[in-house]
């Protein structure tokens, strides 16, 4: 069994498990941090920017593709645990002669789309003037400033993907529900399990009749939107790979909320807008579901919440029907019946307004001060450049991180120098590590797989012993475009006995609840199960030429000598040799057991545990008699 | 016993004999017999008995009948053990063979009644009353009881297993109290039976080895050396101390915290100034105990008056022992002054704390709280670390928070179990608190204020540990006024101060009301101090503080509005609520403070915020508030209109004590029992007319809650006494009519409060107050309001009257 680990980042992961005959992909994460190295694209031209020396308005967005490590046509599935884990899936799915089959549950794939759709939608609306790819060039980039000029095979990055091409990836997905059985050519079962991360979000168990396997991947134990994790389950896996843990381990999401609603109650109060970096889908829920509490009792009922995005609208509408995805106090609101989610009334209120873009509607009904939500959290496309350039320059603004994928200093780079506050409040629900050592104590898996980021504190904290994983026996780490053995052997296969053939069977109790048969069969294996069956009786003979031919076809069926089964004691058997007429026997002990030598016949008899020799000099008859004896004490069956 | 008791008490004793009437309320029995307690402990006994035979009857009814409720035969023990704790009344008794029927085998002892645990209970108590005269000690040597004392001491009931220890301490008190009258130590040869019998007892537990025998014996020790002060108590440890020390040195000790409790009890009775040897003891046995458990006996040694210094140094170093591991664990410079100086160069290191979370949590916090019961202490040990405790909280807090670096590997393991335990860092900062009483050098209070800035700004500090570090940063505010006393703060403390409003302002925007509250309380208490300095004022309203606080006016949380009102009472005495008008902006025009409040408590629902609004008022009136100095009469007859019609007694009360300032600010302080002139009372008695205070206080003197009337009697009366000097001349035809106030007076008594006292002429007012007898009701309403029901012969009345009605009213207990 082995693990192709195609990416570095471990709340992006893609691995690839060979497992049995099947070539399973968990998870196809997109790496977006090298967007970082662009510049903004504005909605509107923006002076500042194009104005800038040097390297204005490069060639639009890249992205990092997966290594050479494995042909990705082989893979024969891939299983999605949520739906920021499935923003690469176009690049596999279209370009890699990939022909297998994408599992994810139905708020995965709908939720992914929108993503993927925004994603599309924010690049594209934005054509670039020109491109460049000369830069890219080993000997050209490295004149480059840094970063750019340490960023690691910038070859590999590739333009973002199209709307056709995500319709595509997103026809090879076939929808299943939590706890559902799905077999893999017979040879494997995986079952998607509530991770209680997001809406629809899954780990996987992939297990074969003898071997379990589990796939954690940003799974959450707090009490948000999602049906809670499925943590029973995961018991008895042989190997748990871990992966999608919180990305800020030291912020607890509750103090982070408290955080966000008080800097933006200031800035309102002040006068000042609120600016929120976010995707359409995720923790914007449960931050909406805050605020919906809070505005009356901080005063701010007044205050215009903006959700501006491509998909802001069917978002909103795509969470209020996955009902059955929803933990149980909003499933129970289901049937008064309510909408599940209290942006419902945010919205009917009109406390809450959603706009596909900034043109359009949003610019006649846009009232200062006001907080907008609208991505994207790079900062460097979508609607928020648009306000970023808007706002910066005042101090009475403030932009309120709350997604920790990027590194919020070096997405604001491009806008400095800012006057608008910045607040980084990251919210990140996925495990941390006290929750993973009770998960793992809980569960208990013989073996532990986890990026190597886990393995040791964060660099910038070195001292902070409790932020790794910690488990007995140490986790096995992986890095990037690392081929990993999982260290578990498989010693059994399950292999069906036909009916007819169990009832020829007669066993014999060797030992009390024991019993023991001889079996002669044909095994017949297809489709990665076995099957024993009847052989085929022999065929009377007939004549010389056709005797022949069956015997080739009909197994040898000779007649069996008996099996024998038991110990040998050894003063016993001595006594008996001695009663038997032999005299002068000594007996030695040896590693394996013992050996027996009748001096005076110059024969040795070598007991072991599970053999017995009988060595003579030519002599069948004393052979036979000492065989004889031999066998005495043994069982035959 | 009056006679109307007397006449009842045949009736109450025949139905308390009847199983078929039982009694169904258990305090009523409790009652009965507190009430016999003290009818006995006025007069004699015996002559009680004789008069009422037919408690002596009942008495033996318990003995023969079968059938009586365990409730009513617990009640007969221990009616008997009262009686028979005069000795003439005990040798009555013992005549009639009552109490070795009652106590001894015949009796219930060998029952089917002892099963119930209430019966056991009563024979132990019934024993504990008659135990008081040398004869009750024959008794119970004769009749065996100690025996069954003895076994009691392992009853499944708590109660009755530990009621079986005390009574053995109080029969050793007893016995050993008569012969060592006058002689200084009796060797133990000379014990009376009992006691010799009651010691072998204990001797035989001490060297058993089931722990729960040896706890008991220690139990009856601990409880002896606490409560009985003889001088036998010496002879007593000098007999057991040595198994004591075979307990000591047993591995594992048995009963380690009752051991502790024992040698503490010992160390603080007179035994140490006989043996001095104890002292050994108590110091081997710090040594042999774990960390965790030695920490209560180091803390109990450290506050005995005079141990030996040696021993309090040892002790203290077990206190400090986990502290310098953490000191340790952080590896600070070695410049810094270590914590336990003789062990320096020790292996102790950070190995020595519990290597499991649970323990090493409970041993700091333990450590933690030991110091702080301590710092306050006179006795508390000197020189006191001042320096290195510091430190070492401060690292404890920076360890809880992931902000502290430790040095080695065991320092990442006690920083892993410390990581965001909030208990550590409660008491962390429950101790940083205190010891901002004592100073420290520059850079250690720097980094003091530094560590409660992180703590406060923090987003992940709970709402009980930001309430903590909003108390222990006031205390260090406090402390760093310089020089003390003055309103000025250190150049570091006021940069605090600076980025604390910051903070503050954030956190009263909290979404957590806890964490709100806990903002306003501490913005009330730094206004309080600071609101007059300059540097703080400049801050403060440079701030959007001041209009936060007024918006938390309508908070939804009641708790939230009582702090903001709080807090706006004090921000607008030091003038800090007033809007600022720029140029550009010219000034809303607000409501003022005063209305904002005056709406609060005329409209808020809770009682917290009304509350709270009375005590700003009445803190305003007596500060003289400009904006209440403007026309105080029409902000008392304001206020107390509004607080008239509240449903809430405290707001009343509080009504009531602001009319008092009121009337202080009149006549003069209280308790000055100067008489004001004339012309002071004649101007003070037209403003208390206008503001309609009298209406006020005589519908509050017949509140039907206690409290109000009692606060409204002494404002009437400080009123008359100043207003109405005693003896002064009533100058005839000069009486006003005062028939009209009376009638009011009597209708509002009644309970009729409809109709008002309409305008009043003082004259009247005086007239009434001089009728009035308000001393007399002052005195009936010092008493409970139960007081009429509380007499005993209401108590066999109604005893009496349950009988018969049994089953609607058995929740009824008074």
């Amino acid at each position: 069994m082995k693990l192709y680990c195609l990416s570095g980042h471990p709340t992006l992961p893609c691995n690839v498990l060979k497992f049995k005959s099947t070539t399973i992909m968990l998870d196809c994460g997109l790496d977006m941090t090298s967007t970082l190295n662009f510049l903004p694209l504005p909605l509107v031209q923006s002076p500042r920017l194009s104005s800038l020396p040097g390297w204005s308005l490069k060639d639009g967005n890249a992205f990092l593709d997966k290594t050479e490590l494995i042909d990705l046509s082989t893979v024969d599935v891939i299983l999605i645990s949520n739906y920021h884990c499935m923003m690469a899936l176009p690049y596999i799915t279209e370009h890699t002669g990939f022909t297998g089959t994408v599992y994810a549950t139905e708020p995965t794939v709908q939720i992914g789309r929108l993503l993927m759709e925004e994603l599309v939608n924010f690049i594209e609306r934005v054509p670039k003037a020109q491109s460049a790819s000369l830069w890219k060039n080993k000997d050209i980039q490295r004149l480059l400033p840094s970063p750019l000029k340490d960023a690691v095979e910038v070859s590999t990055w590739r333009r973002c993907y199209t709307m056709q091409e995500v319709n595509s990836a997103l026809s090879k997905i076939q929808l299943v529900g939590y706890s559902q059985k799905i077999e893999l050519f017979g040879a494997v079962q995986v079952t998607p399990l509530s991770s209680g991360y997001a809406l629809g979000s899954s780990n996987w168990i992939i297990q074969s009749h003898y071997e379990k396997v589990s796939y954690v991947s940003g799974s959450s134990l707090l009490t948000t939107h999602p049906q809670p994790m499925d943590q029973a389950s995961l018991k008895n896996s042989d190997v748990l790979i871990l992966t999608g843990l919180t990305q800020i381990p030291t912020a607890n999401p509750d103090g982070m909320v408290g955080e966000f609603c008080s800097n933006l109650a200031l800035t309102v109060r002040n006068g000042g807008n609120v600016l929120v970096p976010c995707y359409p889908s995720g923790v914007i829920y449960d931050l909406l579901e805050c605020l919906y509490q809070y505005i009356d009792s901080a005063g701010l009922s007044s205050i215009p919440f903006y959700f501006i995005s491509p998909v802001a609208n069917s978002s909103l509408e795509f969470s209020q029907i996955f009902a059955e995805w929803l933990c149980h106090n909003k499933q129970t609101k289901v049937y008064l019946p309510e909408p599940p989610f209290p942006h419902a009334e945010l919205i009917q209120t009109n406390k809450l307004k959603h706009y596909p873009s900034i043109h359009g509607d949003f610019s006649n009904d846009f009232r200062q001060p006001c907080v907008v939500f609208t991505g994207h959290p790079s900062l460097r496309f979508g609607d928020v450049v648009h306000f970023m350039e808007l706002w910066g320059k005042s101090s009475l603004n403030t932009v309120i991180f709350t997604e920790p994928d990027f590194s919020y200093l070096e997405a604001l780079a491009p806008y400095q120098p800012l006057a608008m506050k910045c607040i980084y409040c990251p919210i990140d629900t996925r495990l941390n590590f006290i929750q993973v050592s009770k998960l793992l104590k809980e569960v208990q898996p013989l073996h532990v797989v986890c990026p190597e980021q886990y393995t040791q504190p964060p660099p910038a904290q070195s001292h902070r012993m409790d932020l790794m994983v910690d488990c007995q026996p140490p986790a096995m780490s992986y890095r990037r475009a690392e081929v990993l053995a999982l260290p578990f052997k498989r010693r059994y296969e399950k292999i069906e006995i036909m009916p007819e053939l169990a009832d020829s069977l007669v066993p014999m109790e060797i030992k009390p609840g024991i019993s023991l048969a001889t079996v002669s069969a044909v095994l017949r294996t297809k489709d990665n199960k076995h099957v024993l069956q009847p052989p085929p009786r022999p065929t009377q003979p007939t004549g010389g030429k056709k005797r022949k031919r069956a015997s080739d076809d009909i197994p040898d069926c000779k007649v069996l000598k008996p099996l024998l089964s038991g110990s040998i004691p050894v003063d016993q058997f001595v006594q008996t040799l001695e009663k038997h007429g032999f005299s002068d026997i000594k007996v030695e002990d040896t590693a394996k057991g013992h050996i027996v030598l009748l001096q005076e016949a110059e024969t040795l008899i070598q007991i072991e545990e599970d053999s017995t020799h009988i060595i003579c000099d030519d002599d069948e008859v004393l052979r036979v008699r000492l065989r004889d004896l031999v066998l005495k004490f043994l069982q035959k069956f | 016993m009056d006679p109307e008791c007397a006449r009842l008490l045949p009736a109450l004793c025949a139905v308390l004999a009847d199983p078929r009437q039982p009694v169904a309320d258990d305090t009523c029995l409790e009652k009965l017999l507190d009430w016999f307690k003290a009818v006995t402990e006025a007069g004699s006994s015996l002559l009680l008995l004789q008069e009422h035979p037919c408690l002596v009857e009942l008495l033996f009814h318990a003995l023969r009948a079968q059938d009586l409720s365990p409730r009513t035969l617990s009640f007969a023990l221990r009616l008997a053990g009262v009686f028979a704790a005069q000795e003439n009344c005990f040798q009555h008794l013992q005549q009639g063979e009552l109490l070795p029927g009652l106590f001894g085998e015949p009796g219930p002892l060998g029952a089917a009644a002892w099963v119930a645990p209430s019966v056991r209970s009563g024979w132990i108590q019934g024993l504990r009353s008659l135990a008081q005269h040398p004869s009750a000690l024959r008794f119970l040597a004769n009749s065996g009881a100690v025996d069954t004392i003895f076994s009691l001491q392992g009853d499944p009931s708590l109660f009755v297993a530990s009621a079986a220890g005390q009574l053995l301490v109080h029969i050793l008190d007893l016995a050993m109290r008569e012969p060592a009258e006058g002689r200084v130590c009796p060797q133990a040869w000379d014990w009376p039976v009992c006691a010799r019998k009651i010691v072998c007892h204990l001797e035989d537990c001490l060297r058993s080895d089931a722990a729960p025998r040896v706890t008991q014996a220690l139990h009856v020790l601990t409880t002896t050396f606490g409560h009985c002060h003889g001088l036998w108590t010496q002879g007593l440890w000098v007999q057991l101390s040595p198994l004591v020390a075979c307990l000591l040195e047993k591995d594992p000790m048995p009963a380690p915290h009752t051991l502790v409790d024992l040698l503490l009890s010992v160390a603080r009775s007179s035994v140490p100034s006989s043996d001095p040897g104890l002292w050994e003891t108590v110091a081997q046995t710090l040594t042999r105990l774990s960390p965790t458990q030695a920490g209560p006996l180091a803390a109990g040694i450290l506050k005995l008056q005079d141990c030996p210094q040696a021993l309090r140094i040892q002790a203290f170093n077990v206190l400090l022992q986990p502290l310098a591991c953490v000191l340790e664990a952080a590896a600070q410079a070695p410049a810094t002054p270590g914590l336990l100086e003789g062990a320096a160069g020790d292996p102790m290191a950070v190995d020595t704390l519990p290597p499991s979370k649970s323990a090493c949590v409970g041993l700091l916090c333990s450590a933690l709280a030991h110091l702080e019961l301590l710092q306050p202490l006179p006795q508390r040990p000197s020189p006191w670390p001042q320096a290195p405790l510091l430190a070492a909280t401060v690292t404890i807090l920076r360890f809880c928070n992931g902000s502290a670096a430790p040095s080695s590997e065991a320092g990442g393991r006690l920083c892993t179990m410390l990581v965001g335990c909030v208990r550590v860092q409660r008491a962390a900062l429950d101790f940083l608190g205190v010891l901002s009483q004592g100073l420290g050098p520059q850079e250690l209070v720097t980094q003091v204020f530094a560590v409660l800035l992180e703590y406060l700004m923090s987003p992940d500090s709970s709402p009980m540990v930001l309430k903590k570090a909003f108390q222990a940063t006031l205390r260090w505010l406090l402390s760093s006024a310089m020089p003390p006393g003055c309103c000025d703060l250190e150049p570091c403390a006021q940069l605090v101060l600076g980025e604390l409003l910051a903070m503050l302002q954030k956190r009263l925007c909290s979404p957590c009301w806890e964490v709100r509250d806990s903002g306003l309380e501490f913005l009330t208490q730094v206004t309080r101090h600071w609101g007059g300095q300059a540097s703080f004022r400049q801050v403060l309203l440079a701030s959007e503080l001041p209009e936060l606080t007024r918006q938390l006016l309508q908070d939804p949380e009641s708790y939230v509005r009582a702090s903001a009102v709080a807090a706006v009472g004090q921000l607008s005495s030091w003038g800090l609520l007033a809007a600022p008008s720029s140029p550009e902006q010219p000034a809303i025009p607000q409501e003022t403070p005063l209305e904002a409040l005056l709406l609060i408590l005329t409209t808020d629902s809770e009682g917290f915020p009304r509350r709270a609004v009375m005590r700003v008022f009445t803190e305003w009136l007596r500060d003289g508030h400009a904006e209440v100095a403007e026309d105080p009469e029409r902000f008392v007859a304001e206020v107390l209109r509004a607080a008239g019609k509240d449903g809430d007694w405290e707001v009343r009360v509080q009504g009531l004590e602001l009319a008092l300032v009121f009337l202080e600010r009149l006549l003069g302080p209280r308790g000055s029992s100067a008489v004001a002139p004339p012309s002071v009372t004649a101007r003070a008695m037209r403003a208390l007319c206008q503001v309609q205070l009298f209406e006020f206080a005589f519908r509050s003197l017949f509140d039907c809650d206690r409290p109000v009337a009692q606060k409204s009697c002494d404002l009437l009366l400080f009123l008359r006494a100043t207003a109405t000097p005693p003896g002064s001349p009533q100058e005839a035809g000069d009486r006003p009519n005062v028939a009209s106030v009376e009638a009011a007076l009597r209708r509002w008594r009644a309970g009729e409060q409809g109709q008002p006292l309409g305008e009043l002429a003082p004259e009247a007012i005086l007239a009434v107050l001089r009728s009035m007898d308000l001393e007399a009701l002052r005195d009936t309403l010092a008493k409970s309001s139960d007081h009429v029901e509380r007499s005993p012969q209401s108590l066999l009345q109604d005893m009496l009257a349950t009988v018969g009605v049994l089953g609607d009213n058995e929740a009824d207990c008074y």
